[in-house]
């Protein structure tokens, strides 16, 4: 295996008391995992001190995290956490991603848990807190100096008068043996030396060199070419595979059908491509989808299972002494993950045990599917994490990893499965959802709103398979595997403290669940009633999932009601807040864009052929995982009815900044992948599948668009927890720019995307 | 069969594969290199861009034996990490990727248009950009790394 050199290389550079990479550890008995990922067996238990870091004799501090890299920052952000609480510099630490024989279970990589989850109290930081009290603790024995009085820095612990030590002769090639201790202390953001600072991503310049293993790139000895063949319509099932209908491929060793997975194995790449492309099958017709044109009205048709967020129980009472109540529905579509690379992986299932090389968010969860597809107990499966194309969610990669499985299993030899372009956007990915959201709202004399009721519809099929159902994505389900299906359910009050995961919540209301009051806002008549019905295509966690649906349709909501107020949007939106931190960056995001103040649209407007405005958007995101405002500027070309955006300004409070130079490059590719699915991204399909499968069909924006200037105002909060952000600015795009687009002429746009066409059309409707 | 001769990143190779196979299959399948990548396989996204006597060609859709005996660059035979080229440099400076998949398509397009027309407006090279793709949209940087190896051109 000519990939595997480099990272074995790197894991024995790493010192003695590295996990051996022979599956031993696997032929050990198990221990049942303990703490906040004990709902699955794992060999390596979370608790013990030595399943996250080890110190080498040559001092060199190994760490294993089960959160990676899919190019959002996590390995140099996480390589500095451990830089900065053992106290040694980034280029002593080797940091160990997603490999289920050596790392910690957890669960997935995935809803901006990865800092809130390890940069925080648990996980990789209270490990690496733990480990250097631990060092200062054997030194206070070797050098007979009460703990207290040594200082930890540069791989050695000091005493005053000079007397030192390092790390590696105090463990000496030893385990910790050890649990990881709760009481452990963080290092002070305050005193952080290597966390907090502009650190350079440490895998740039392999990057750049073109020398960076991605898991397209893994190579095992006698590895063969796999591809797969998808159903032709959405619900068809094979008939019939003629398998001498590719008898003459050179190369091909092999069709394989497991009930309605079908793929091919050959020697080579091409000759993987001409037997899919060749082989005959007969498929039955499929199911038929609902016409795209009336899909939003389709929606709010279907059975569904209802939530009812939040209820204060008067919500008709208020609307009806409202002297004014707005109405609006706001459409989102579906939308793709659309990963630049199309997915691939790699597998060697044999009898009795099975490797993949996956780029899979969720490495154990995709160890325990496995299992479940080759009939394996899941402690002879490995899976180990090798990075693919940005993945913004669930991209291909954990059906591909099941793909290379059945392959691989067929033949009992190493196969990589390479899916098509095709492959990815019609069938290997799980779509970002589609929605339509009903807003209401009540307001008084003065254009308070006095009562905020909402109703978003979204749809759902599948979704992450977790441990539990490999059928939640395509290669599962076609092996045979249930996919999780929506059950209709109707809502029950609400009880407990409200939990705003999906931002299901406008920000404005006060979330009140009897005297818990967990809204960031201040409206008091509110009532949020969720409804989930069936999609007719596999659906799944796309950046920001429903959080940016949700939000796209607050507000622009809110912007509404503004304006019929004759508001100023910020002072509007100030008006009904009560979360500070939330305040505080549309008060950053206002003066740090010099904000112009006023009530939208412009007065003025609609002079001349362009036509310029601002609007703002601004979301507590998950309720309390992150906190943005932005401010989009933009211009509309009145006769065609283009939007070009100038300018994006952004506050973001995401408290303790692990890496701001990360931070921003995060940013700014979340409010310009935001921009691209604003204006042009949108999945679309006929009478009998998706027609969005290659970047002619489906339009993000390229290289060479004219970039809008961005500005970003961190707000670095060093007393408070860490919270997630990748996903914060993405979330505010979509409102932002509707809203600046009212500001410049007055036409409110209520579905995604905002391409030319529609932005004409309702310009000409009002001129 | 007679074997392709091909030149890469100034090494010469024999291979033996149907003239057919794309050009991205051979660098990647039988050479190992890691630079350009499968993105599209229907030359829309830049993703397995090579220099084929310092033009940006698109692997993914050149059949190998259109190839033979031409001068090709891959990502991996720009510079080496001792000597990064110029526009490697740049990216460093700018930190200007994130999953960096992308990367051959957005370097080897603007460094062969750059090398051709060193003295592009900025309209110009944005338009040289116009098919190619970054799906983690780090447009900004990227935009700003390939007008920082511009200046070094014209310096």
């Amino acid at each position: 295996m000519t990939s595997g050199l480099s990272r074995r290389d790197f894991l024995t550079r790493s010192g003695a008391l590295v996990v051996s990479f022979s599956m031993a550890p696997l032929l050990e008995p198990l221990a049942l995992a303990q703490g906040p990922f004990d709902t699955h067996q794992s060999h390596i238990d979370p608790a013990n001190l030595d399943s996250w870091i080890a110190v080498g004799a040559d001092g060199i501090v190994t760490a294993y995290t089960g959160k990676c890299d899919f190019g959002q920052g996590m390995y140099t952000a996480q390589t500095q956490l451990i830089a900065e609480e053992l106290c040694v510099a980034i280029d002593r630490v080797r940091l160990i991603q997603c490999d289920t024989s050596v790392t910690p279970d957890q669960g997935t990589t995935s809803g901006s848990q990865s800092t809130p989850t390890n940069f925080n109290t648990s996980g990789l930081a209270q490990a690496a807190a733990t480990a250097r009290e631990a060092l200062i603790n054997l030194a206070a024995q070797r050098l007979r100096v009460p703990a207290n009085l040594l200082t930890a820095a540069n791989g050695s612990i000091s005493a005053k008068g000079g007397r030192r030590i390092r790390y590696g002769e105090l463990v000496a090639g030893k385990k910790f043996k050890l649990k990881i201790d709760p009481k452990a202390k963080r290092r002070p953001a305050g005193e952080w030396t290597v966390l907090g600072k502009p650190v350079p991503p440490l895998d740039i310049e392999a990057l750049v060199m073109g020398r960076f293993e991605f898991v397209h790139n893994v190579h095992v000895s006698g590895m063969l070419h796999g591809r797969v063949v998808r159903p032709p319509a959405v619900g068809a099932t094979v008939v019939s595979v003629d398998e001498g209908s590719v008898r003459g491929i050179s190369g091909l060793v092999k069709v394989v059908v497991r009930k309605n997975f079908v793929g091919v194995v050959a020697e080579k790449q091409t000759q993987a491509i001409d037997a899919a492309a060749g082989l005959k099958v007969v498929w039955t017709p499929g199911a038929g989808l609902p016409a795209q044109q009336g899909f939003y009205d389709y929606i709010r048709k279907q059975p569904s299972r209802d939530v009812l967020m939040i209820d204060s129980q008067d919500i008709e009472q208020k609307l009806a002494q409202a002297v004014t109540v707005l109405k609006a529905t706001y459409c989102h579509p579906y939308q793709a993950h659309g990963s630049i690379g199309a997915s691939c992986a790699v597998a060697d299932v044999r009898a009795d045990k099975a490797t993949v090389w996956s780029a899979t968010q969720s490495a154990y969860p995709t160890r325990q599917c496995v299992a479940t597809l080759v009939g394996l107990p899941v402690d002879d499966v490995r899976v180990i994490f090798v990075r693919g194309s940005g993945c913004y969610g669930l991209n291909g990669a954990d059906t591909v990893s099941l793909d290379a499985a059945l392959l691989s299993q067929a033949i009992h030899r190493p196969v990589r499965v390479q899916l098509s372009r095709a492959d990815e956007m019609a069938w290997g990915e799980n779509y970002g959802a589609a929605c339509v959201i009903d807003q209401r709202a009540g307001v008084d004399a003065t254009g308070t709103i006095v009562a905020w009721d909402c109703e978003p519809w979204s749809v759902s099929f599948g979704g992450r398979p977790g441990y539990d159902r490999p059928g939640n994505v395509v290669t599962g389900m076609l092996a045979g595997y249930e996919p999780h299906l929506v059950s209709p359910q109707a809502a029950s009050q609400p009880t407990g403290a409200l939990e705003n995961g999906n931002n299901a919540v406008p920000s404005y209301v006060t979330g009140c669940i009897g005297s818990n009051c967990n809204g960031a806002g201040r409206i008091r008549g509110e009532r949020v009633l969720t409804h989930s019905v069936k999609s007719p295509f596999f659906t799944g966690p796309l950046r920001s999932p429903l959080r940016l649906q949700n939000t796209f349709a607050h507000e622009c909501f809110m912007d509404e009601l503004g304006a019929h107020a004759k508001a100023d949007p910020v002072e509007y939106r100030l008006r009904h807040l009560r979360d500070q931190r939330l305040i505080d960056v549309v008060k950053g995001a206002a003066k740090a864009a010099k904000w112009d103040a006023r009530p939208s649209p412009k007065s003025n407007r609609r002079r001349g052929e362009v036509a310029s405005g601002r609007g703002i958007a601004c979301v507590a995101y998950e309720g309390d995982n992150g906190y943005g405002a932005l401010i989009a500027e933009v211009e509309v070309d009145l006769a065609a009815g283009h939007v070009q955006v100038k300018r994006f300004t952004v506050a973001h409070d995401c408290g303790p900044i692990s890496n701001p130079a990360g931070l921003r490059n995060q940013i700014e590719g979340g409010l310009l992948q935001g921009m691209s699915r604003a204006l042009g991204e949108e999945v679309t399909w006929d009478d009998r599948k998706a027609t969005s499968t290659d970047w002619n069909t489906y339009h993000s924006l390229p290289l060479g668009i004219e970039v809008p200037v961005i500005e970003c105002e961190l707000i670095n909060q060093s007393d408070v927890t860490a919270t997630g952000a990748g996903e914060t600015a993405i979330t505010l795009v979509a409102a932002a720019i509707g809203n600046a687009i009212f500001d410049a002429t007055g036409v409110r746009l209520r579905q995604i995307p905002f391409t030319a066409a529609p932005v004409k059309e309702a310009l000409d409707a009002i001129s | 069969m007679p074997g392709i001769s091909l030149r890469v990143n100034g090494a010469v190779h024999v291979v033996d594969v149907d003239p057919e196979t794309p050009l991205l299959y051979v660098l990647g399948d039988e050479l190992h290199l890691r630079g350009p990548k499968f993105g599209c396989g229907l030359g829309q996204c830049g993703a397995c861009t090579v220099l084929l006597n310092g033009s940006a060609v698109r692997s993914c859709i050149t059949p190998v034996g259109s190839v033979n005996r031409q001068e090709i660059v891959t990502l991996e035979g720009l510079g080496t990490p001792e000597k990064p080229h110029p526009i490697q440099q740049a990216f460093i400076d700018e930190e200007a990727a994130q999953c960096g998949f992308c990367l051959s398509g957005v370097m080897l397009t603007a460094k062969a248009f750059l090398d051709q027309h060193p003295k592009a407006s900025e309209v110009e090279i944005r338009h040289a950009l116009a098919g190619v793709l970054c799906r983690c949209f780090v447009h900004t940087r990227m935009f700003k790394a390939i007008q920082r190896y511009a200046r070094t051109r014209q310096a």
